[in-house]
């Protein structure tokens, strides 16, 4: 702001105007968030209108205002159903396996990454494992399908390589969840690094040098100065993930379905698209997945609020 | 000095358990990916019998032949390309100028817009009031069913507005309005221009998305002929449709006399459309990969 006569007032002036100068000044703006806001109000905001169909009976032809108020008949019908608690068991089950061993997972990977210097070893382990993680769904659950095929699958033969009979994984419930959860590392434990590295570039090398001279072990070092200082970060994503503690990732699930492991692979949000969209029962499946999104942000207000009293690490 | 020796030992050892441990973790992700390769141009027979482990046994390529010859997959594979490059471009115009303007400290109400973004980001109607509006909306079995429903992400949002939050010099802006630059033509002249970074990391993650997914194809799309390659992809690997309609009016002469086990051609079609229907990705993947790490730094900047 070197002042040059008239020209000098108006940087000045703008910040100080009033607000109504100020959204008159800055109308392009709001053309500019138009389209954003029109997407987020339709496609986001429009099927929250629809969630009322979860307290009504819904006939199309009456539109989701016509239909007729039944209460919380649906939710009661779902929650006195067998099949509720079996939903119920593997939904949280394969989230919170998932949670355990997945999770955990890239933080070990990228403290093992940041132990050592750049160079070709580095780059071309970062590179591949990051790799599997732009694999579609489909060509996972392929590979998973075609690796674990009972007579000609290649994990079925390395497993008999050493004499054991290997079991019908897709069609025994007893596999499921660990192909589920384990497919799961194998795709994204290494693209999940990425964030704990940029984490992990921002530790005080100073940290570093005055344990050395302390005469602490790299193994010490990597465990008091590195972890820490990611441990923001590992909540963070922790409160995240346990928010969607409901919400296991359907399109694989769905795709790794069979008639034979169904009894261990049915999750709420299968069984919602099951429901609703396979069999046309628009109201208790929306209820369905009404009660699914209520656990879900119930969780994440949860363990936001014990993150903030415990570690002042919180998102909100 | 004995105790700083015996000190880089127990780091060498720590050191050597590390890069074994990594080394592990490479193989265990590199070997399906290598064997998908190898057994996509390996003999039916050799692969399935157990005889391929690593390199390609009794090479042939009758697999991609299969493969290249299926209208399906063409098809499929048109419709991607149209599905993907339509929907980053609205992503794009969609995702850019709504971070701009979030990104600028003098937008009033910027916590109002970005506050009805982030809620969608935790709750949402749920699968079936989803449906039943773009039934209203008339998009099923339309383009418009995959494209508009995802014209954008909170995530993409914040990560872009980060960026030019980070990036675009507030002086910079000032003196252009001193200049009389209007809004409109800072964005398009000045902020863009010095985005490209940022522009190339949107389209990438956006990109990917369209060229993967296969939900919204399910539940919105009945007509075939509007399939994208993820949908075909399906029937061949999951659904498992080797019927003379996946596969069959691919088969030329000289390959089907060569294999008249149905089972053999599955299994060649397999790997070979796993391979072609990734190539594009793994093509670029290795020239975009630092985007795509740079799009995740970005993210993680606290936003």
């Amino acid at each position: 702001m070197k002042g040059k006569g008239q020209q000098a007032v108006q940087p000045t002036l703008r910040p100080s105007g009033g607000i109504g100068k100020k959204i008159w000044q800055n109308w392009e703006l709001y053309l500019f968030i138009a389209p954003a806001f029109l997407y987020f109000a339709i496609f986001h905001y429009g099927p929250m209108y629809g969630i009322q169909i979860a307290f009504k009976n819904f006939i199309p032809s009456k539109g989701i205002f016509g239909s007729d108020w039944v209460g919380f008949q649906h939710f009661e019908r779902f929650f006195n159903s067998h099949y509720f608690w079996d939903l119920l068991w593997n939904t949280l089950s394969i989230s919170f396996l998932e949670l355990a061993i997945g999770f955990p997972l890239p933080i070990i990977l990228a403290l093992a990454f940041n132990e050592i210097r750049t160079g070709f070893f580095k780059k071309t382990v970062q590179t591949i494992t990051y790799a599997p993680h732009f694999i579609s769904m489909v060509v996972m659950a392929g590979m998973i399908i075609t690796f674990l095929s009972p007579s000609t699958g290649m994990i079925t033969r390395l497993i008999e390589l050493f004499g054991i009979e290997a079991p019908q994984f897709l069609n025994e419930p007893a596999w499921f969840k660990t192909i589920y959860v384990i497919s799961g590392v194998w795709q994204n434990a290494g693209w999940g690094t990425i964030i704990y590295l940029a984490a992990l570039s921002a530790v005080d090398p100073q940290l570093h040098e005055a344990a050395i001279v302390d005469g602490a072990s790299r193994f010490k070092r990597m465990l008091h100065i590195n972890l820490p200082t990611i441990i923001p970060t590992i909540t963070i994503l922790l409160i995240l993930n346990t928010g969607n503690i409901l919400g296991v990732g359907y399109e694989k699930i769905l795709l790794l379905q069979n008639s034979l492991n169904m009894e261990a692979s049915d999750v709420i949000s299968t069984f919602v698209y099951r429901t609703g969209l396979v069999s046309a029962q628009y109201s208790f499946s929306t209820a369905v997945g009404l009660f699914n999104s209520i656990v879900n942000a119930i969780m994440l207000i949860t363990v936001n609020q014990i993150a903030k009293r415990t570690s002042d690490n919180s998102l909100w | 000095m004995v105790t700083s020796v015996r000190e880089t030992k127990s780091d060498k050892l720590f050191l050597a358990l590390n890069y074994m441990f990594l080394a592990v973790a490479l193989v265990v992700v590199l070997y399906p990916l290598l064997y998908i390769v190898s057994a996509s141009i390996s003999s039916p027979q050799a692969v399935n019998s157990g005889e391929m482990w690593l390199f390609p046994k009794g090479i042939t390529l009758d697999g991609y032949k299969l493969v290249f010859d299926n209208p399906k997959i063409w098809n499929g594979y048109m419709n991607t390309i149209i599905y993907t490059v339509l929907g980053t471009l609205l992503n794009l115009a969609v995702t850019l100028p709504a971070a701009y303007a979030l990104s600028r400290s003098d937008f009033v109400g910027r916590n109002f817009f970005m506050g009805m973004f982030l809620v969608t980001m935790f709750f949402n109607g749920g699968l079936i009031p989803t449906y039943l509006l773009i039934k209203n909306l008339n998009l099923i079995n339309t383009m418009g069913a995959l494209i508009l429903p995802v014209a954008a992400s909170v995530w993409n949002i914040i990560v872009a507005r980060t960026f030019f939050h980070s990036t675009i010099p507030k002086e910079l802006q000032e003196a252009a309005h001193m200049d009389g630059c209007t809004n409109f033509k800072l964005f398009i002249r000045i902020v863009l221009p010095l985005s490209a970074p940022i522009i190339a990391v949107m389209a990438l993650f956006y990109g990917v998305g369209h060229w993967n997914s296969y939900f919204p194809a399910l539940i919105y799309l009945n007509d075939e002929v509007k399939y994208p390659l993820q949908m075909v992809l399906r029937q061949i690997l999951v659904l498992q449709e080797m019927s003379a309609e996946t596969t069959g009016a691919a088969i030329s002469g000289d390959i089907a006399q060569a294999m008249n086990n149905k089972a053999e051609i599955a299994s060649l079609v397999k790997y070979a459309v796993i391979i072609v229907s990734t190539l594009p990705v793994v093509i670029l993947y290795p020239f975009l990969q630092r985007y795509f790490v740079q799009g995740v730094m970005i993210g993680s900047v606290k936003g």
